[in-house]
């Protein structure tokens, strides 16, 4: 039988080393990804999970290594990687004095595309953000801009997440709204990193323990 | 050019939400600009001698007072990643920021100077010259402006050491600035002083936008 396209896998990742401030955070760094997985990375402060997926995003420098998708070096061309991309870091990343639609829209727009609303509208309400949409973001609890910003991931239909703690201030609800989503984009042949303490509870992940 | 557009209406769209602090900016303008006639007297020959220096350089400094958060903000609440990972240039958003800044800064600025002028004395065309001067100046500002904060940005004391690193780098184009009403109260032509301001303006274009841009990715890492 022939390997078809789902078997190989999209993402990956060789001997990727990397330093800050002069001190190695993780090298000979391996791994790879295939459509519709999910890797989570574990591991204590300060093993490197956010400098891991801040240089899959090409945020920071690596020392050595590469990073590859469908085979080709994702440095030669980062915009077309960046495109491939969503981002949720530590931060949400949202203005606060834009309200919950505004910024889902710029967001949007900033990736260089017009948002649709239908797709608004299922971001929406898989975030459970209806009756918040017109409330400026400053005005929302951590929980609720969290929310935001998982929306902002979704909407952007991209087939990498790379996510930074993204239970973090969601409660049993919300974290089961976001699991749903992430279920949906596995599903759909999307791939997903996420750094994470608590058990993501997706029956697709792998994980990843980064050492200290 | 689409993230161009959407970025530079956020920007201004945020500014439109928190009027406050432009107009801040520009009620320092007025104030510190209204100072001068009264700290010097009522000369009329030494105010309308000094006045293109004195309004130069108050718009000079005012237009510094913002520019502290010109990134500060969009690296505080993480949207400075987003920015980063736009699949277009981060040189083009850069100078969408600045361009942002100037929108909200120089024009209006330059649109202020003219009123102001009126309290030194100065002539009518004079004070069409001012807004002219201005009009094509304070771009630059705002760019060598963007420069200094992209490069201070997430330093201690980054305000102090913006207005440290840009206005020497600001220098020329006050000199252009008020050399053009100098030679306009002199009875001579000013164009060449324009089109020097305008050159000014356009180097500052040309080069800016890529060295805030790797200051920003530095900043991001």
């Amino acid at each position: 039988m022939a390997p078809s396209l789902l078997d190989v896998p999209l993402l990956n990742v060789a001997e990727l080393a990397c330093r800050r401030g002069g001190r190695p955070v993780f090298d000979h760094l391996s791994f790879a990804l295939g459509a519709g997985e999910l890797l989570a990375l574990t591991g204590p402060n300060g093993s490197g999970k956010t400098t891991l997926l801040r240089a899959l995003a090409l945020l920071v420098r690596t020392e050595a290594g590469a990073i590859r998708w469908r085979g080709a070096d994702v440095q030669d061309d980062p915009e077309t990687w960046r495109s491939r991309l969503a981002w949720l870091g530590h931060l949400d990343g949202l203005k606060g004095d834009l309200t919950v639609r505004e910024n889902l829209l710029a967001a949007e727009r900033l990736r260089g595309r017009p948002a649709a609303d239908d797709r608004l509208d299922l971001a929406l309400v898989a975030f459970d953000l209806n009756a918040l949409v017109h409330r400026p973001v400053r005005t929302l609890s951590a929980g609720q801009r969290r929310r935001t910003a998982l929306a902002r991931v979704m909407l952007t239909q991209a087939p990498l997440w790379l996510l930074d703690e993204p239970l973090n201030a969601l409660d049993a609800a919300a974290q089961q709204a976001f699991r749903t989503v992430l279920q949906q984009h596995l599903a759909h042949g999307g791939l997903a990193v996420a750094a994470t303490h608590a058990a993501l509870g997706v029956a697709a992940a792998r994980t990843f323990e980064l050492a200290a | 050019m689409t993230g161009f557009l959407a970025l530079l209406s956020r920007d201004l769209r945020l500014v439109w939400r928190r009027p406050g602090d432009v107009a801040v900016v520009l009620a320092f303008f007025v104030v510190a600009t209204v100072l001068f006639p009264l700290g010097i007297g009522p000369q009329a020959n030494i105010l309308a001698r000094i006045a293109a220096g004195v309004l130069w350089c108050t718009a000079l400094f005012a237009s510094m007072l913002s520019l502290d958060r010109l990134f500060a903000d969009d690296h505080e609440d993480g949207s400075l990643d987003l920015l980063l990972l736009a699949p277009w240039p981060l040189e083009l958003a850069a100078l969408a920021k600045c361009a942002a800044h100037w929108i909200v800064t120089g024009l209006p600025l330059a649109v202020l100077a003219p009123l102001l002028g009126v309290t030194f004395g100065l002539p009518t065309e004079a004070l069409i010259a001012l807004a002219a001067t201005l009009l094509v100046g304070t771009p630059t500002l705002s760019l060598i402006g963007g420069l200094a904060a992209a490069l201070t940005l997430g330093a201690r004391r980054g305000g102090a050491l913006l207005a440290l690193l840009a206005l020497p780098l600001c220098v020329p184009t006050l000199i252009f600035g008020t050399a053009a009403i100098e030679t306009l109260m002199s009875g001579e032509d000013l164009l060449a002083h324009i089109a020097v301001l305008a050159a000014l303006a356009l180097v500052a274009l040309a080069t800016t936008p890529w060295a805030m841009a790797a200051a920003l990715r530095q900043a991001g890492e």
